[in-house]
């Protein structure tokens, strides 16, 4: 399956729902909807993964890229992901210190909202 | 000999009928369904690198994966033609902005055997799975 990209703002933060694969073919349309994003001055961000059927470390270094540029504006990007297949290689290669990993995507408004 | 073997340019969109190829393999195989995302997930890693790197140093040449089931283990061989040069210069086929995450890395905390070695002038890496039940 291809990538499918959508987003839409609640509660003032911007959640990106991404469906499909996340590969080396793939991971430029997410870096590019990222960077035009923190263009547009979104600079937090919420990355709904639920639908993602594979992600490789591609995928991963897009999503770090990210994290990288909503920090540089005191932003933040925040994962909504309950896949065991898919947290496994954020567990591989220690990225789950790095982001914030969610159950839903109301969780993770919630929890951006209360550290403001 | 192989059960299985391709040879794709090196482009990224092949790299996911690589994965493909090889999790069918893998299945007829007999590896076990629980270790049929570890397969797709290395496998796509090690043709990931070997794509870049021959982008960058000889995009006309294939990449080469082989895919073998002895009826104890799984082994599968990505073999590439570019020098052995890591990493591969920022701005080739990644923005120097994207933080890269070492393939090698994740591929060794998902197969239960690694191996890497020199293959003419590129890399071969082999990885291996056992294989829980006797193939199809």
């Amino acid at each position: 399956m291809d990538l499918k990209l959508g987003h839409y703002e609640k509660d003032g933060i911007e959640v990106v729902d991404v469906e499909g694969e996340i590969d080396v073919y793939t991971a430029p349309r997410l870096r590019e909807l990222l960077i035009d994003l923190v263009n547009k001055k979104n600079y937090q961000l919420v990355v709904n993964m639920e639908k993602v059927e594979f992600l490789d470390s591609t995928g991963l270094g897009v999503l770090v890229g990210g994290l990288k540029r909503v920090r540089a504006h005191d932003g933040s990007l925040d994962l909504v992901c309950t896949q065991e297949r898919i947290l496994k290689i954020f567990r591989i290669t220690g990225l789950t210190k790095v982001f914030g990993i969610h159950n839903s995507v109301d969780e993770a408004i919630a929890e951006r909202k209360a550290d403001r | 000999m192989a059960t299985v073997e391709v040879a794709f340019t090196p482009l990224p969109a092949h790299v996911r009928t690589a994965r493909l190829i090889a999790t069918a393999v893998a299945r007829r195989s007999g590896v076990d369904e629980s270790v049929l995302d570890e397969v797709r997930l290395a496998v796509g890693e090690a043709c990931s690198r070997a794509v870049e790197a021959h982008r960058v140093h000889c995009p006309q040449q294939p990449i080469r994966v082989a895919l073998t089931g002895d009826g104890e283990r799984f082994e599968v061989v990505v073999t590439d033609a570019a020098p052995a040069v890591e990493p591969v210069p920022a701005g080739a086929a990644r923005p120097a902005s994207d933080t890269v995450i070492d393939g090698l890395a994740v591929i060794a905390g998902l197969a239960d055997d690694v191996r890497i070695g020199a293959a003419g002038p590129g890399t071969s890496i082999s990885m291996s799975w056992k294989q829980r039940v006797p193939p199809a």
